[in-house]
């Protein structure tokens, strides 16, 4: 998930009708300026406004830290970020090591630990998590029986680091281990040759080789873990800088300085992390680089090595799964407190769900649908025009496109609050509350990796076979039409699917937006119904729904990707 | 740098992946201080068996003795062999200088040691200036002899070329094979060189084994493999070869087609092998011993040669001539008379045996 752009340089085709791209490509940059660039702009403007007198000022960031709360706050979203980063690693780098170096039966159960956390939320299954981890939870009221004490996982940050850790360690489990992959075999051997071995090897060679794709994976948690607002929402917490900022807006209101001064600090750390993994990456995509016999040379585990390699697996995918385990009984059971289990089950939550919040259903459906078609349109053209045009500023184009990955939800949220606030368009009242703007928010956050699914397809298609429809005689139109989107369909059928799937459970612009029960979404309706005890059966139900969707449209888009390459594998004239 | 070079001597050695068969009955002895090429086309196995010298791969059943002692139960890092891989595999997180470093500091050098002997090592290579430099920053060449230093640093006992020149580009190929040979005859080791091309091949080492389908075909000098191969396929490997079948009978040896060659062979079907200079090509004169009637096909003009295409003897045969500007050059079509030199005129064994060192 690194943002590499794409540097093949192709030679520019004379474009018989520039214009009809070119027009494509300038109403596209108009659109990102009007809802990412603009809105975020404004956000960092009005952070430096002084709030009575219009100037500008420093005095709101003094303001902000003389608050013993936001201090605070701003020490505890640091922290809890970096803890989550740390755990993360814990669980992943043992997974990554085991997957890419030994030849390991559990090695298939790992691949698909990298998937389950990210079909869900932290958020959605963070009140379950309190269920079974919680002071009064089933792991700890079975401590207490047996051994007499209790380990306090979700007590206030605590639990905020552990539901983001288990949720957000695929990112360094993937990245790392395609690192780890990617290592030419020779460079360890080389080592061997010359000497080296065990722990030696892995500390001089095979770590430093495979740091890229760590640095990489950690900045994205980092990152993810700073920003996510709905995690300490649901678990109470309210001394962090993005519930800070959700609260200052809605409760104090739209004029208060201090949510864009936190919206400033979540944006500046967000970028400060992107940028810093780019320095420590800068010269050293080794992987690239290196040529010949791919990935480390496996070895056997003994029998002992292979019992301890399961039963770390097996912890490890307990935790992962207890979201989702807690969620399930939570849907089905009538009264859980107190006790390991809920004590009895019942189907009542879901009829509840089905009576009442059907709505939740269908504009979830709808927002995610419209998001994800708006990024394709969007990811297509944009990669034709960066990749197979000599456009001027089609760089730009591709930057702004993927800019939306420096800019939290919140942020986007209060900046389209801010931006179109007091805008009334005729027969649809005020614009900052029009459910559209919730699916643009939608469409504009899931771009960045709705571009890099088209880009990845449209290069899976060699030029020469635009060329060849060219002249045949096929125009430019009639041949990206006829040719190139055809043979791009895979990608983008999966760059849909992956938009989708992610828009449809995202809650931290959407919070924002959502102006009424009416027009709320699925993870909107979550997040309502887990506000009280009562409501929490209903609330996993809607979970166990939105889980179901999402990885439906998951598995979707794997098959799709699968079927896709394997037409492509059939083909003799692979291009690259 | 090493005093003391020592022999390679690999006995029956058999590998497989699974169940496929890599490399079968392997037996050779590499002498001390021998510059020894293992030439064959991709899949022959020699790569495979470069790196099961190394300590590479599945493990092969037999003995490797390297100076007398058996290195086939020891891991990669316990052999005492400096390997060169194709890829280079210098460590895109090191400098030049710690790449150098890395086996020296890897054996517990002294500190105070290590020092010069890297900077000797690059010095031999001619990259001092450039120790502080990182991988990237090196032109292949460049790249190339880096991990030539890095190997040779650690004064291993033999040296291992993995298709050392296969990543250069054809000028540099040349150059850098001749200062290969030359640093390997001063610092006396003795060193295998994997490679595919026979003109490699031919112009470094001392002798050579060629390889095919895991089983090694022959063993010699270069010259002597190209004049006396044993089979057809170190015939063909080696140069381009005419391969006539014909039989040995009382009077010399009778090709299809009816002309018979003044040479003594075994009676019965025989390969013989042609090579393409030893034929002489000139206009018709009446059919005799020693010559065949034949007519030009084709014609490729290499510049100091010229090749002919010429139907005789129920086949085609490649015939070489030295080209002389001065020389009309023969038209396709053209009837011809070839002489065959009985002197240049290999005949095969029949099935794909070793010939004796």
């Amino acid at each position: 998930m690194t943002v590499t752009t794409v540097s093949i340089r192709p030679r520019l085709p004379r474009l018989s009708r520039p214009s009809a791209l070119a027009v494509i490509g300038i109403l596209i940059a108009a659109f990102l300026m009007m809802f990412l660039i603009l809105p975020v702009i404004q956000v960092i403007y009005v952070a430096f406004l002084d709030p009575r007198s219009g100037a500008l000022t420093l005095d709101n960031f003094s303001d902000f830290f003389a608050s013993p709360l936001f201090r605070e706050s701003f020490w505890n979203s640091l922290y809890v970020a970096a803890m989550s980063v740390v755990f993360a690693t814990l669980i992943a780098l043992p997974l990554a090591y085991l997957t890419t170096r030994f030849d390991f039966a559990g090695s298939a159960v790992i691949q698909s630990l990298g998937i389950i956390p990210l079909i869900m939320p932290p958020f959605v299954g963070a009140v379950a998590m309190q269920l079974l981890f919680g002071r009064n939870g089933t792991v700890n009221l079975l401590l207490n029986d047996w051994f007499g004490f209790k380990i306090p996982f979700m007590e206030g940050l605590n639990g905020v680091i552990f539901v983001e850790s288990i949720h957000y360690f695929p990112f360094i489990l993937i990245n790392l281990s395609a690192s780890l992959r990617n290592i030419d075999r020779s460079m360890e051997e080389a080592a061997q040759n010359l000497g080296a071995s065990g722990m030696r090897l892995f500390r001089r060679i095979v770590f430093p080789l495979a740091m890229p794709g760590y640095i990489a994976g950690a900045a994205l948690v980092f990152i993810k873990v700073f920003d996510d607002l709905g995690t300490p929402l649901m678990l109470n917490v309210k001394a962090m800088l993005a519930p800070q900022a959700y609260m200052r807006i809605t409760g104090v209101g739209i004029n208060d300085p201090m949510g864009y001064v936190i919206s400033f600090i979540l944006i500046a750390f967000s970028v400060l992390s992107l940028w810093l993994s780019f320095l420590v990456m800068r010269g050293r995509d080794y992987a690239t680089v290196q040529k010949g016999g791919g990935g480390l040379a496996r070895r056997q585990l003994s029998p002992w090595e292979r019992v301890a390699a399961w039963v770390v697996i097996l912890v490890i995918l307990g935790l992962v799964l207890a979201p989702h385990i807690g969620l399930m009984l939570l849907s089905f059971g009538t009264i859980w407190s107190f006790s390991p289990l809920p004590d009895a089950f019942t189907l009542k939550h879901y009829g509840t769900v089905f009576s009442q919040a059907g709505q939740y259903i269908t504009n979830t459906l709808l927002y995610a649908g419209g998001a994800a078609l708006i990024d394709i349109l969007i990811g297509t053209a944009v990669a034709y025009i960066v990749l197979r045009t000599g456009l001027p500023g089609r760089r730009w184009l591709d930057y702004l496109s993927t800019a939306a990955l420096a800019v939290p939800g919140v942020v986007l949220g209060i900046g389209y609050l801010r931006m179109f606030h007091g805008v009334h368009l005729p027969g649809v009242g005020p614009l900052a509350s029009w459910w559209v703007m919730i699916m643009i928010a939608l469409a504009i956050r899931r771009l960045p990796y709705a571009l890099r699914a088209c880009m990845a397809a449209l290069q899976q298609v060699s030029l020469s076979l635009e060329e060849a429809a060219e002249n045949l005689g096929a125009s430019k139109a009639r041949s990206i039409r006829r040719i190139v989107v055809p043979l791009m369909t895979g990608g983008i059928l999966a760059g849909f699917v992956t938009s989708f799937a992610t828009a449809a459970v995202e809650l931290s612009a959407t919070i924002m937006l959502v102006s009424g029960e009416r027009d709320a979404p699925l993870s909107y309706g979550i997040y309502l119904f887990m506000q009280s005890p009562s409501g929490r059966g209903a609330g996993a139900a809607l979970g166990i729904i939105a889980v179901i969707i999402v990885a439906l449209a998951t598995y979707i888009s794997q098959r799709v990707i699968e079927r896709d390459s394997h037409l492509r594998g059939a083909r003799p004239t692979g291009s690259h | 740098m090493n005093e003391q070079s020592v022999g390679i001597r690999i006995e029956d050695l058999h590998l497989s992946f699974g169940d496929t068969k890599v490399l079968t009955g392997i037996d050779m002895e590499i002498r001390a201080g021998e510059f020894f090429a293992f030439l064959g086309p991709s899949g022959s196995g020699k790569s495979t068996l470069l790196r099961a010298i190394a300590g590479f791969g599945p493990a092969p059943r037999g003995r490797i003795l390297i100076g007398g002692r058996d290195v086939a139960g020891l891991p990669p890092w316990k052999r005492d062999v400096g390997m060169v891989f194709q890829s280079y595999a210098l460590w895109p997180h090191l400098s030049v200088r710690r790449n150098v470093a890395f086996g020296l500091e890897e054996r517990r050098v002294p500190r105070r040691q290590i020092g010069p002997k890297v900077e000797a090592a690059l010095d031999l290579v001619g990259l001092l200036p450039l120790a502080d430099r990182m991988p990237s920053q090196l032109s292949g060449g460049q790249q190339q002899r880096v991990a030539l230093a890095r190997t040779v640093a650690i004064e291993p006992k033999v040296l291992l070329l993995d298709e050392p020149l296969s990543n250069l580009d054809a000028g540099l190929r040349v150059q850098t094979r001749r200062e290969l040979l030359a640093l390997q005859r001063k610092l006396g080791l003795t060193t295998i060189f994997v490679t595919h091309d026979q003109e490699e091949a031919n112009t470094t080492s001392d002798r050579m084994a060629v390889l095919d389908a895991g089983v090694i075909q022959q063993i010699g000098t270069p010259q002597a493999l190209y004049d006396r191969p044993v089979n057809r396929f170190v015939a063909r490997f080696l140069g381009t070869a005419n391969i006539l079948q014909g039989e040995g009978t009382r009077e010399g040896f009778r090709l299809p087609g009816g002309a018979t060659l003044a040479l003594t062979a075994p009676p019965g079907p025989r390969d013989i092998v042609l090579r393409p200079q030893a034929i002489r090509i000139g206009p018709v004169e009446p059919a005799s011993r020693d010559r065949l009637p034949g007519v030009v096909r084709h014609r490729e003009f290499l510049g100091s040669q010229v090749r002919y295409f010429v139907d005789a003897a129920d086949t085609q045969l490649v015939v070489d001539t030295l080209h002389i500007a001065t020389r009309p050059m023969l038209e396709p079509g053209a009837a011809v008379s070839l002489a065959v030199d009985p002197e240049a005129v290999v005949v095969l064994e029949e099935s794909g045996g070793r010939a004796p060192i």
